[in-house]
């Protein structure tokens, strides 16, 4: 009888084996590659708003403090949205009948809330907390991006935990002197590492990365 | 009433006073299971989850279990590939001063109970009352909470509270009531209000008592009548009988170095007792270099938490405690000598010597009081007694009566019926209350009540009574309406709403007003202009604004008053009491659903009862020996006769209570109460009668054979281990101050092969004291509104699977009959060599940098490996998904600052991380360390006495520190070397010794 396996078989045996566990790591690779792809980190989205409100036009264009809106960044957990009366506080003079404001004037009219789109969207088992972070240097650009490039807002960052750890674990590769946490092209004048010790130092920068630091 | 699946088997009661005979009293027992050691007691103490806990038992069909499974899969892998749903942020228009988005803001306000107010602060996020924290700065509370407050949101929030005016049960409007009533108004207008009564409750608001005023001008001839189950009406009669007049009577247990009760629960919710509770517990506190503590002897019929506190507990029937009070009365002299002809039976007659000696050496520092379940002549005793022994002015002090207008409410109620009865009522308005349901029973309210040609009745839910009116007004939830009540002392709260009424709900001053031909007037202006109209000084809005901020108005507890020295009446040839034949009926409210208005309240439906922790239903509670004599067991279903009228309950047998009584709680059995307290318990109402609204002989028991389960907590988590709650009395300490610390091997830190952590910063920790601890569950209801704890059900709860956090494990020691009873607060002891972080497949449970015992809910899949290795039993499981995610008002309740846990995921007790988050931050902002004191754990805030301590260990000089280093400091199951976080104090009791036989201590 003849052989059933010819010499040449032990060669694509070795090949298919080599070929499966080729194939599996490709595959992890895969799917942790569209972890952090923008598909599921939505990084990079630009999100359509009820109102093509212009943080590029605002904040280079005119020059207006990110505290101007975002009041509470500096005291409470969340940055806070502008309530309409904020827009119009300026815009009953300028632009006051500007039909690309008309959903503003409408919820003023009406008393109903403007309804944003949240770009910065958090799982909600994290509790990220904006007043620390500011009080501690850490720059908004750091997480926000260059929003006085955005003409309209997408997400910079992924948000992922491995994001956030980054810095929770080497904070000095972030952090910036207090008086620049609000300033969108800050860049450091020394060493960013030689800098970054030196104010986790000042600022008393505690490495926190126990999980109940964010998740409780 | 459905029968029982569940098969236990029958205690033979001989057996166990022999084994505990033979222990000589040193053992401590869960129940009488515990003691016999059944096979159901062993099952909840050898296994975490008790035998099938974990699996399905519901009946499911082949068909439903393909469907579900199909569909679980589905999900499964869908879920995996979704992405997050897209969230809109909505801002305000214009925003409000004040609000700072993400940070929560408080208001002081109060919560009345029986008309007696206790001042909160209410944690408002958003515009959302979430959470109720005590207003340090209110007398009655300082600080602390009872569980009826910490409720009051899930109240606020119930699904079920009626939502719509209603007209005979149809739909209607608020403007088709004003119409309705309109004629009907003008027509007693004419007769001068001749057929016009309004039924309310307990009203101690001033506000209330001048429209009541008003309402006397354009309708002469209309009265009030007040009428609910739980009054002190027996106190006023008393004080009536004894001086001669109305008081109302404060005590002062700071200054009380003995107290006798007699049968009166002064640490259980009524009016005072939060501060009662600190006042009387400050007083018991044995810290280094003072080593006073005060005594307390009680006699109740019914075992409750001040007896649990009791360094001496007689249970004694109801009837006899008069005999007792008034043998105690001629010892001291006084009342006359012939006044009492025949000497106390054993075993009262060596207590009376006891105590009466205890008093006489204790002159104007001791106290006397008497429960309202007492008649008025064991008050006026009281009275007599305190003044002979110069207690009053000191210890105990009088003042005018806080109701508005004092009335005996049985009698109140019987006016109205005799009323009804002759044809004199044409529209009866009821502001709140419930009393087709709560009224006695002889007197037929609701037949009567359908006699009355218009109904109205403003009430939280569309309930017994609603049903038989014409209109029903749903009515402004307190945390929804403006208001004013008085505290136990007198000092007024005004009380501001937390939110607009969330289904357009009035308060009994709006519906007044509109009686009033105001309709169009709110609340905010009743209340504001009746202040308004008191306000004597220059700037009002200032005294306005103080009192909203401070919540209370300044000065306005009542004064001390003279009275006359008190007389009691003799006995005037009636026989003295003569052991009473039969057995006798006891009424008491329930300690969680009270007489029924928190029925519907799922928290406190499934809040163990201090004593009995049963859930979710009342029973007919016996004492052991009568349940012998009977022959009858737990969950053996009885029919309870007594003068003519009969209702079915479950027996449950309770040691320490009184033999030949029987309690029944109020407040169950009700039919209309709502989806969760529907159909819950059996109706005591239906045996109560206004001539013995509290107790009464002559009641027969016939069993029927049938059986009804009963959930009970007392055997969940049991843990196994020795000298779990560690007892000793005062005498011993002093002797032996170590003691505590010899009862238990500790084993050297370093025995591990745990590694080990070092914590710079904060080590948080918490010591609990147990010599504190009354029991009043208070914590475990801040707990469970702080942190999002979702109810589970009666069935749920027969399976070990409630979902506290924290709980309060009740412990006996000694006899059947009158065991002392402990209890100890359990909660997740943040272990430094934690068994349960180092099982965990996933690392859902792991160490924090502060030594918390972080879980990690999103990681967590559910082994319950955790569970399983924690030796204290305090980790839970959500076996359902238990949260209701659904219905909408229920998400306005939850803490938005702790996640809401779905199914399959393990929780435990945090310490509060998100109130150390809170902390830290806002330290850290200020550049400085927390300060002892910056973290409150919610059940530390809540709790009355201040037994639970939290803080930084790492901190000498923090409180918690301190208190570790005390000699009374214990770890529980030290011997495993978990090391735990959370440690005891443990308790001292000061007997007698006249009363105590000389015995060994273990």
């Amino acid at each position: 009888m003849a052989q059933i396996f010819r010499p040449s078989t032990n060669t694509f045996a070795r090949l298919s084996i080599f070929g499966a566990v080729f194939l599996l790591a490709v595959l992890a690779w895969v799917v942790l590659a569209v972890n952090r792809s923008p598909y599921v980190t939505e990084a990079g989205v630009v999100r359509r708003q009820p109102v093509p409100f212009s943080h590029k036009h605002h904040v280079s264009g005119i020059g207006i403090d990110c505290r101007y809106c975002h009041t509470s960044v500096e005291e409470s957990a969340v940055a806070g949205i502008p309530p309409t009366k904020t827009c119009m506080n300026c815009h009953t003079q300028i632009w006051a009948e500007s039909p690309m404001l008309e959903p503003v004037r409408t919820s003023l009219r009406t008393d109903t809330s403007l309804a944003w789109v949240r770009v910065h969207d958090l799982p909600d088992f994290v509790y990220f907390d904006h007043s620390i972070h500011v009080q501690k240097g850490m720059g908004c650009v750091t997480c926000h991006g260059r929003v006085d490039e955005m003409p309209l807002m997408w997400r910079q960052q992924s948000l992922l935990m491995e994001w956030c750890l980054a810095c929770h674990r080497e904070p000095e590769r972030f952090v910036r002197p207090r008086a620049f946490v609000f300033s969108m092209d800050w860049k450091p004048s020394e060493d960013q590492l030689t800098l970054g010790r030196k104010l986790v130092q000042e600022y008393h920068i505690a490495k926190r990365t126990s999980c109940s630091v964010c998740h409780r | 009433m459905k029968p029982s699946q569940r098969q236990t088997t029958p205690l033979d009661l001989g057996a166990l006073r022999a084994r505990l005979q033979a222990e000589q009293g040193q053992q401590y027992w869960r129940s009488l299971e515990e003691v016999a050691a059944t096979r159901e007691f062993a099952e909840f103490l050898y296994r975490e989850f008790p035998h099938q806990a974990a699996e399905w038992h519901d009946p499911v069909s082949r068909r439903r279990f393909l469907q579900l499974m199909g569909a679980s899969l589905a999900l499964a892998g869908l879920s995996a590939c979704s992405r997050q749903p897209e969230e809109h942020i909505m801002p305000y228009v214009r925003a409000p001063e004040e609000m700072v988005p993400g940070k929560p803001l408080f208001f002081a306000t109060a919560l009345p109970l029986g008309g007696i107010a206790n001042g909160v602060l209410a944690e408002s996020h958003m515009g959302r009352p979430t959470k109720i924290e005590g207003n340090p700065e209110h007398p009655a509370s300082l600080g602390a909470t009872d569980v009826f407050a910490q409720a009051a949101v899930l109240s606020l929030y119930d699904p079920d509270r009626s939502q719509v005016v209603s007209n005979a049960g149809r739909i209607s409007t608020w403007s088709a009531f004003l119409t309705a009533i309109s004629a009907a108004l003008e027509t007693q207008r004419l007769k001068k209000g001749a057929g016009l009564r309004v039924l309310t409750e307990t009203v101690t608001s001033l506000t209330l008592a001048a429209q009541f005023e008003a309402l006397r001008t354009t309708f002469p001839l209309a009265a009030w009548h007040q009428y609910e189950p739980v009054t002190r009406d027996t106190a006023r009669a008393g004080a009536r009988l004894a001086l001669g007049e109305e008081v109302n009577t404060i005590y002062h247990f700071d200054k009380a170095d003995v107290i006798l009760a007699l049968e009166a629960d002064f640490l259980s919710p009524g009016p005072g007792s939060l501060r009662y509770a600190r006042d009387f517990t400050a007083k018991r506190q044995v810290r280094a270099g003072h080593t006073a503590m005060n005594r307390l002897y009680v006699i109740e019929s019914t075992p409750s938490l001040t007896g649990a506190m009791a360094d001496h507990c007689l249970p004694l029937r109801p009837s006899m405690i008069a005999a007792f009070a008034r043998a105690v009365a001629r010892e001291l002299g006084a009342i006359a000598a012939h006044d009492m002809p025949s000497e106390m039976p054993e075993p009262q007659a060596p207590w009376v010597r006891a105590v009466v000696r205890d008093l006489q050496q204790h002159r104007q520092t001791s106290v006397v009081l008497v429960g309202e379940q007492q008649p008025p002549v064991v008050h006026a005793l009281a009275h007599a007694v305190n003044h002979a022994l110069g207690n009053v002015g000191n210890t105990v002090v009088y003042t005018a009566p806080v109701e508005a207008q004092p009335v005996d409410h049985l009698e109140s109620l019987d006016a109205l019926v005799r009323d009804i009865e002759a044809g004199k009522v044409d529209m009866l308005v009821m502001l709140g209350g419930n009393p087709v349901y709560t009224a006695p029973a002889n007197l037929h309210f609701s037949e009567w009540l359908s006699k009355v040609k218009l109904r109205v009745h403003l009430g939280l839910y569309e309930d017994e009574t609603s049903a038989l009116c014409h209109w029903h007004i749903p009515e402004a939830h307190a945390l929804e309406a403006w208001s004013d009540a008085r505290a136990y002392d007198g000092t007024v709260s005004i009380m501001q709403p937390l939110i607009a009424p969330l289904y357009g709900g009035k308060s009994a001053h709006e519906l007044l007003a509109a009686l009033l031909g105001q309709p169009e007037r709110s609340g905010y202006a009743i209340v504001r202009d009746y202040w308004q109209s008191q306000h004597h000084g220059e700037n009002f809005e200032r005294f306005w604004r103080t009192a909203l901020h401070d919540g209370l108005v300044p000065d306005t507890a009542l004064p001390h008053r003279e009275t006359k020295s008190p007389s009691v009446p003799t006995l005037a040839g009636e026989q003295p009491a003569a052991a009473p034949q039969g057995l006798e009926l006891i009424f008491r409210p329930d300690p969680t659903v009270w007489d029924g208005r928190f029925a519907n309240n799922g928290w406190l439906q499934e809040l163990p009862k201090p004593l009995t922790k049963l859930t979710w239903d009342n029973a007919a509670l016996l004492s052991p020996a009568t349940a012998e004599r009977l022959g009858l067991r737990n969950e053996e279903v009885v029919e309870l006769r007594y003068q003519g009228r009969t209702v079915r309950a479950p027996v449950w047998l309770l040691p320490g209570q009184a033999d030949e009584a029987v309690t029944i709680h109020l407040g169950y059995g009700r039919w209309r109460a709502g989806k969760v307290g529907t159909g819950t318990g059996f109706n005591a109402y239906a045996l109560r009668t206004s001539e013995a609204p509290w107790f009464g002989s002559g009641l027969e028991i016939h069993p029927t054979g049938e059986r009804y389960a009963l959930a009970t907590t007392q055997h969940h988590h049991s843990m196994e281990g020795r000298h779990l709650v560690r007892v000793g009395t005062l005498e011993h300490f002093l002797a032996q101050p170590h003691f505590v610390h010899d009862m238990a091997h500790m084993p050297a830190p370093e025995l591990t092969l745990y590694p080990q952590h070092a914590y710079e910063g904060s080590a948080w920790g918490m010591a609990i004291d147990l010599n504190a601890c009354i029991g009043c569950n208070a914590c475990t209801i801040a707990c469970q509104a702080e942190n999002n704890i979702p109810i589970v059900g009666k069935t749920e709860v027969a399976r070990g699977r409630e979902m506290h956090w924290l709980r309060i494990d009740r412990y006996y020691k000694g006899t059947l009959d009158n065991p002392e009873t402990y209890h100890q607060v359990v909660l997740c002891m943040h272990c430094e060599n934690a068994p349960c972080e180092v099982v965990c497949p996933v690392a859902a449970t792991v160490h924090s940098s502060e030594g918390l015992n972080d879980m990690v809910y999103n990681r967590c899949v559910g082994t319950r490996y955790c569970s399983n290795n924690c030796p204290y039993k305090v980790r839970r499981f959500n076996f359902l998904q238990y949260a209701d995610d659904q219905t909408p008002s229920l998400k306005a309740l939850r803490n938005p600052n702790v996640t809401v846990r779905t199914r399959g995921v393990m929780e435990k007790c945090t310490y509060c991380v998100q109130r150390i988050n809170v902390a830290r931050i806002e330290a850290e902002k200020e550049n400085r360390h927390i300060r002892d004191g910056d973290v409150v754990t919610a059940c530390q805030a809540a709790c009355p006495t201040g037994a639970i301590v939290f803080g930084n260990i790492n901190d000498p000089h923090s409180r918690v520190a301190r208190l570790r280093g005390e000699p009374l400091h214990y770890s529980l199951l030290a011997e495993l070397n978990t090391r735990p976080r959370t440690t005891y104090l443990a308790k001292l009791r000061n007997p007698n010794p006249a009363l105590t036989p000389p015995q060994e201590h273990g």
